[in-house]
């Protein structure tokens, strides 16, 4: 096996651990540190496919924001101790077994698609990036920044207290 | 490692994302799951964008991770603001819109 073979094991393991651990683990405290090794293990994943700006901002947006404001708010939601944290599933079979469907459909596709061919060149992507972003994309990117300004007014205006 | 191994990873991770939104009964719980869910959406992006030698993916990777962490911001948000008013996230007692 070549290095990138067993590194992409190895991040494949750790990845699907975490992803059970999110949604099987009773405490939802640690359900969100699970996530938090989760979104790292996609982060790695980016890595391998030659995406190290995606790295970064994998780590940035998701493992340090979205998994903040998620432990914010079950501080907010839940009584951190005691045993109103701990939460059961239900319908586990049910969800299982669409699950498990999904999944069987999904690799049922892929495995009746041709083989593809071999990765193209890696080449590095981070200038044409900046250029496209600036270039052709400017205005979606432009429209990204308008809508998180207004995300950032409408979680205010949920969040805000009465008075 | 093929294209095959990234997209079967990505199927994986967004079947368990799938258990999870359907069988949590916290609110946060469910959107964990849809975290993980959109996760695999972005392997998938990003495996192709590689595979096609195609910077476009890439970009709306990009565009996908922002608007995810938006989606994550106002959800929260709204989960506080369920709180405040119900005392409770729990999926299974809100059913307030139920006719």
């Amino acid at each position: 096996m070549t290095g990138e073979a067993i590194a992409f094991w190895l991040v494949a393991a750790a990845l699907v651990a975490s992803s059970l651990a999110v949604v099987l683990t009773p405490n939802l405290f640690h359900a969100v540190l699970f996530l938090a090794a989760a979104l790292v293990a996609t982060g790695v994943v980016f890595l391998l496919l030659g995406s190290p700006f995606l790295f970064a901002v994998q780590l940035l947006l998701y493992a340090g924001g979205v998994v903040t404001i998620m432990v914010f708010a079950i501080m907010l939601t839940e009584r951190l101790v005691g045993e109103r944290l701990s939460q059961t599933n239900r319908w586990v079979l049910n969800g299982a077994i669409v699950a498990a469907a999904v999944f069987v459909g999904v690799l049922g596709f892929l495995l009746r698609a041709p083989r593809p061919g071999p990765w193209p060149a890696g080449r590095d992507w981070i200038a044409e990036l900046a250029r496209a972003l600036t270039g052709p994309f400017a205005a979606p990117f432009e429209l990204l920044g308008v809508l998180l300004l207004a995300v950032l007014l409408g979680a205010i205006y949920f969040a805000r207290t009465e008075n | 490692m093929g294209l095959h191994a990234y997209l079967v990873l990505a199927a994986l991770v967004f079947a368990i994302g799938l258990f999870g939104v359907l069988t949590r009964r916290n609110a946060i719980g469910i959107l964990l799951g849809i975290e993980l869910m959109l996760n695999a959406v972005n392997i998938n992006l990003v495996a192709f964008a590689r595979f096609h030698a195609d910077l476009v993916g890439v970009i709306f990777t990009l565009f996908t991770i922002s608007i995810t962490v938006a989606e994550v911001g106002l959800g929260l948000a709204i989960v506080i603001a369920i709180f405040r008013v119900r005392k409770t996230v729990e999926a299974d007692h809100l059913h307030l819109l139920r006719g």
